[in-house]
């Protein structure tokens, strides 16, 4: 039996890390939001590592911040540990990775998202979607009740079909035992989407009174920690170390010695596994020169002697695990609290999605995070923010928000999604983004905030202190060029610097363009009057140090934001493109793009086939203009 | 893609006295003024203007062809961008020269097939009845530019561009992998490998540009010319190449206007004689003028075949000259061997290596052998009859290689400097793009799975 259980703006179908951001963005638009979760208390679970950030996945974690999401906020609540990475880098690549409590940090989230107006909360599976004349109107439960809405968003993560693998073991589940979302599966099928059967797995923890930590190297956070959100000041959290070990010799004979019986090599894996995070048993079949592993030791919390074992990802069974794990120096005695696993789930072939991420295939439909075939968390919720913004603007009847390459690593995931696809489940990389030195940790703001501001999740007071930095970064780049300096005072920090001598009177700005000179170097030669802080001096320092560069990738932006311009009609027939190569026209028909730099993306698709959709486009403008006059 | 600025040779080439380099584009003017080298600053000049000049290299500042260049600012011109157009003369040597210096220049590529006039439709200068014309004539040129390219790219070159541009990949996984995984036990990244890696990389786009060279040469021939006092032998040296080879090819006007060029082939070894006119002449009661174009045929040449009488003594003005030319690439040729020497060989020893040195009988029709292998060793080290070289030749091809090099070049300099990776990164990744641009390759992922199965990563 079914009956009417409520009447809602938008749903959201999945409580992990896109579904929080999405249902946060859209009742936080103003839209009423309901956010439906298979068990209430997995809300914002962290499965895997219990860590947030590092390179591209920090960035992201900034970028949601800049937008008004939550990640940033809630980790910077619960972290226990805080590193900046990269630091001897150039500062495009700095980047922020935290250790979570990860029950605090699910607990956290979970009381954000009770407290936020618009915004329900509540338990139960999504079965079935209710779709009339190509449009979503409602879902149904396994209990029955029907909700209805004008938009869905669907993040189910690894629920879907999800089937946990281990050894000779395999039975359906979702991650960590818990339910698996079956039916849904099965409505999206029938509605016509392709899917894809993905992979991924976790490693064992451990118990932390049976580590040996003397045999272990001690890693621990940064003494002065920065944060994810720009709206933390300041953290009173106490850090815990991570610990560092090596798998052993004894190790990969283990794992050799069993290989039979990993699933990995038994066949019993259907599901594409990611490349970027293979298994233990992978890494050492695949590189068998590679004499030793390192092995991460991370405490799981504060309120929990659970570790886990970050580089010892597994599918082999149990018995066999506890077998790798007592090979490693420094976990000889160790207890396992619980096994590693793999799991297979169904993702929906993302081409299947324009790039607000609402499908092709029905109007009002929204899929983000996991099953759109990513992986990791905050790629997640990157996709969980723009679908829900998007879902929520769709209800109101305004454009979509769609992030450029060239805005951000968001920008970029969901361009590479929908565009091209992936064969694997895709982690975000610094290396996807071709503006890297555009798309830095501390400029997210400066990219994003605006139109944070226009969606309306940047507050009024916090856009106006948004305006204030970049106003006073700008008016101190261009003080520091009016001061001078002379020789003969800069000569003793120059020297202890390791710095050329000058021989003429030199001006503040060019002074710090010297790769081996920093704002506070110069800064008593140069003191100023605004009432800077120190992440503006850092904003100072980047954006005159690395000028050159900028502005070089600044103009590669604009020639090819000219081709992002420049849009295709809706209703553009490419099948009688006259001269289009046969290929192209099926790429183009299958993809769709909305612009002719998305077209220019899509593997198969010429420059030669670009110029004739040029042509073909301006004819077909010529034309329609006649016609409207 | 439409807004930057793009070159070709709009006329055809190796036909005609006269050969158009169009530019169009934004960087059309401005990048043309960088190295053209006339009385008016072409920045200044005004639409619809001719100015005589000169095309010039602008790190050298030497001249490299002299030049009318016309400038046409948009939108009063065929594309209806600012368009700049180079007369140069007709010579392919000599266009591509220009054409070299051009796609040097910052913001400034080789057009696509079509593309001039895809832009003069695109930007209104074209009636909307040719839109389909305008699509054939892309589609049409692009498929066989493609077909060349592609014939090109299965031969040796394409396996050396692969091998070159493995190379740089590695350096960039090796890059990438220090950034994305800095916790990772892969070793860190030190500006001795990138030096090592960028220097490998260098060396091998040096050999193959040195191809492009000894390409060039080979469709076009050596300039040559032979230069020595009368009655040494020149003219009748000039007959027996000219005899041995019925393949006297073509009477090509030449870049100097008075310079008539001949063109034979000695075995495998093309060679365009310059200025063989005068030096026919020289049997003519005018000497004098014989020996003055002489001067200024060696002045264009790549090769100079110097021409001593064995049988007299050296005379002040052979000393003269051979000091004038004794360090460009020179053979010296001691005619009538089969007579008595007069020449003070230690002398000449001592201002010419020995390998440099031919002995000749024009008359008796020896030593014709001789000359051939000291010119290959001089311009093919040696190696031409090894039948299957590789050779660059293709504009496109050359100026991909050359950016590739600069951002190499920029690569290890930045890396001297302290720079940091992510930036040297940017500079070792356009190098991987240009060498990719060669090969017509998909770039996309593959990066990416360069950099895992270059490493082992994971969590």
């Amino acid at each position: 039996m079914t009956y009417e259980a409520g009447q809602y703006d938008v749903i959201v179908i999945g409580a992990g890390h896109a579904g929080c951001e999405s249902a946060l963005a859209s009742a936080r638009m103003g839209c009423e939001t309901l956010l439906l979760t298979i068990n209430l208390d997995m809300v914002a679970f962290m499965p895997c590592n219990p860590s947030i950030g590092g390179p591209a996945k920090g960035h992201v974690v900034r970028e949601i911040d800049a937008l008004g999401g939550e990640m940033g906020r809630n980790i910077d609540k619960t972290f226990i540990q805080m590193r900046m990475l990269n630091t001897g880098k150039g500062p495009a690549v700095h980047a922020l990775r935290a250790q979570a409590d990860k029950f605090s940090y699910q607990h956290t989230m979970k009381k954000t998202i009770e407290e936020t107006d618009h915004l329900t909360l509540r338990q139960g599976m999504a079965e079935d979607l209710i779709v009339e004349d190509g449009k979503v109107i409602g879902i149904v439960t396994k209990t029955g009740a029907i909700y209805r809405a004008k938009a869905v968003v669907i993040t189910t993560g690894t629920y879907l079909r999800g089937k946990i693998i281990m050894g000779e073991l395999m039975y359906e589940s979702g991650p960590n035992n818990q339910q698996p979302s079956v039916k849904l599966s099965a409505s999206l099928k029938e509605l016509g989407f392709k899917l894809a059967r993905f992979k991924t797995g976790t490693p064992p923890r451990v118990h932390k009174d049976t580590i040996d930590f003397s045999k272990t190297e001690i890693q621990p956070g940064d003494d002065n920690p920065k944060f994810f959100s720009y709206e933390t000041k300041s953290s009173d959290n106490e850090q815990l170390p991570c610990w560092l070990t090596y798998t052993s010799e004894a190790t990969h004979k283990i794992i050799n010695d069993n290989l039979h019986r990993a699933p990995m090599f038994s066949g019993a894996i259907e599901g594409t596994g990611p490349r970027y995070c293979p298994s233990i048993e992978d890494k050492i079949v695949r590189f068998a020169d590679k004499p030793k592993h390192q092995i991460f030791l991370e405490p799981e919390g504060k309120h929990t002697s659970e570790y886990y074992v970050q580089g010892l990802s597994t599918s082999m069974p149990e018995d066999v695990q506890l077998g790798i794990l007592r090979s490693i120096p420094g976990l000889e005695n160790v207890e396992m609290m619980r096994n590693g696993y793999a799991i297979e789930y169904d993702a929906v072939v993302p081409t299947q999605l324009w790039p607000s991420l609402e499908t092709k295939l029905v109007d009002g439909l929204f899929t983000a995070g996991q099953i759109n075939g990513t992986s990791g968390y905050e790629e997640a919720a990157g996709q969980g923010i723009i679908a829900g913004i998007n879902a929520a603007r769709k209800v109101q009847g305004r454009e979509p928000v769609i992030i450029e390459r060239s805005q951000g690593y968001i920008g970029v995931m969901i361009d590479d999604l929908v565009t091209k696809g992936t064969n694997d489940p895709y982690r975000l990389l610094t290396s996807r983004a071709e503006y890297r030195l555009l798309l830095r940790h501390d400029n997210a703001d400066l990219r994003l905030t605006p139109t944070g501001y226009e969606i309306g999740l940047i507050s009024e007071e916090r856009y106006q202190e948004f305006l204030n930095k970049k106003e006073l970064v700008a008016q101190e780049i261009e003080r520091l060029g009016t001061v001078k300096i002379r020789p003969e005072v800069a000569q003793p920090m120059l020297d202890a610097a390791n710095s050329a001598p000058i021989a003429f009177t030199m001006d503040a700005l060019s002074l710090l363009r010297r790769p081996e000179l920093t704002y506070a170097l110069i800064e008593p030669f140069a003191p100023s009057e605004l009432p800077l802080t120190e992440e503006m001096k850092e904003q100072v320092e980047i954006q005159i140090k690395y000028a050159g560069y900028i502005e070089k990738q600044l103009h590669q932006v604009e020639r090819l934001n000219k081709m992002e311009k420049k849009k295709i009609p809706d209703d553009i027939v490419y099948s009688e493109v006259h001269g289009l190569a046969s290929e192209a026209k099926q790429k183009l028909a299958d993809i769709r793009p909305l612009s002719i730099g998305q077209a220019s993306r899509i593997a198969g698709v010429t420059p030669a086939d670009i110029s004739i959709l040029l042509v073909y486009l301006e004819h077909y403008n010529r034309v329609t203009a006649a016609r409207g006059q | 893609m439409v807004h930057d600025t793009i070159a070709a040779i709009s006329t055809a080439i190796g036909e005609g006295g006269i050969a158009i380099i169009r530019v169009s584009g934004p960087d059309a003017i401005e990048g043309t003024a960088r190295i053209f080298r006339s009385r008016t600053d072409l920045r200044d000049a005004a639409t619809h203007t001719v100015q005589y000049g000169h095309i010039i290299d602008p790190k050298s500042g030497e001249e490299v062809e002299e030049v009318i260049v016309t400038v046409m600012r948009g939108p009063r011109s065929f594309t209806a961008e600012d368009v700049v157009e180079i007369n140069a003369h007709g010579g392919v040597v000599a266009v591509k020269k220009v054409l070299d210096q051009v796609l040097l220049q910052d913001g400034m590529r080789l057009a696509e097939p079509g593309e001039f006039t895809k832009r003069a439709f695109l930007n209104g200068r074209i009636d909307l009845m040719q839109a389909e014309a305008v699509i054939d004539l892309i589609r049409s040129k692009s498929d066989r530019a493609f077909s060349v390219a592609r014939k090109q790219a299965e031969g040796t070159l394409s396996k050396r561009i692969k091998a070159l541009r493995q190379t740089v990949i590695e350096l960039l996984a090796h890059i990438e992998v220090n950034i994305d995984y800095p916790e990772h036990d892969v070793e860190d990244l030190t500006s001795a490998y990138i030096r090592e890696q960028s220097g490998s990389a260098l060396e091998e786009i040096g050999k193959l540009l040195k191809t492009a060279n000894e390409g060039k040469i080979l469709r076009e021939g050596i300039m040559t010319a032979i230069v020595g006092r009368p009655n040494v032998g020149k003219s009748s040296l000039l007959n027996m190449l000219a005899q041995e080879n019925k393949a006297i090819v073509t009477d090509i006007p030449g870049t100097t206007r008075d310079v008539i060029e001949e063109y034979v082939t000695l075995n495998h070894i093309p060679l365009r004689l310059l200025d063989t006119a005068g030096i026919r002449e020289t049997n003519d009661v005018v000497e004098k003028i014989g020996v003055e174009r002489s001067h200024n045929a060696l002045e264009e040449a790549d090769l100079i075949l110097f021409v001593l009488n064995n049988n007299e003594p050296m005379h002040e003005d052979d000393r003269v000259l051979l000091e004038k030319v004794k360090d460009r690439q020179l053979i010296l040729i001691i005619n009538k061997s089969d007579l008595e020497s007069k020449l003070d060989m230690a002398e000449i020893n001592s201002l010419i290596d020995e390998e440099r040195i031919v002995r000749m009988s024009v008359r008796e029709e020896e030593g014709l052998d001789l000359l051939e292998k000291a010119i290959s060793k001089l311009f093919f080290e040696g190696q031409l009859d090894s039948g299957d070289l590789t050779y660059v030749s293709n504009v496109r091809h050359i100026s991909l290689l050359k950016r590739a090099q600069q951002s190499l070049l920029d690569a290890i300099e930045a890396s001297n400097a302290g720079i940091p990776i992510d930036l040297i990164q940017i500079d070792v990744r356009s190098a991987w793009e240009s060498l990719g641009e060669i090969l017509g390759d998909e770039v996309g992922d593959s990066l990416i799975d360069q950099i895992f199965s270059q490493f082992c990563l994971g969590k």
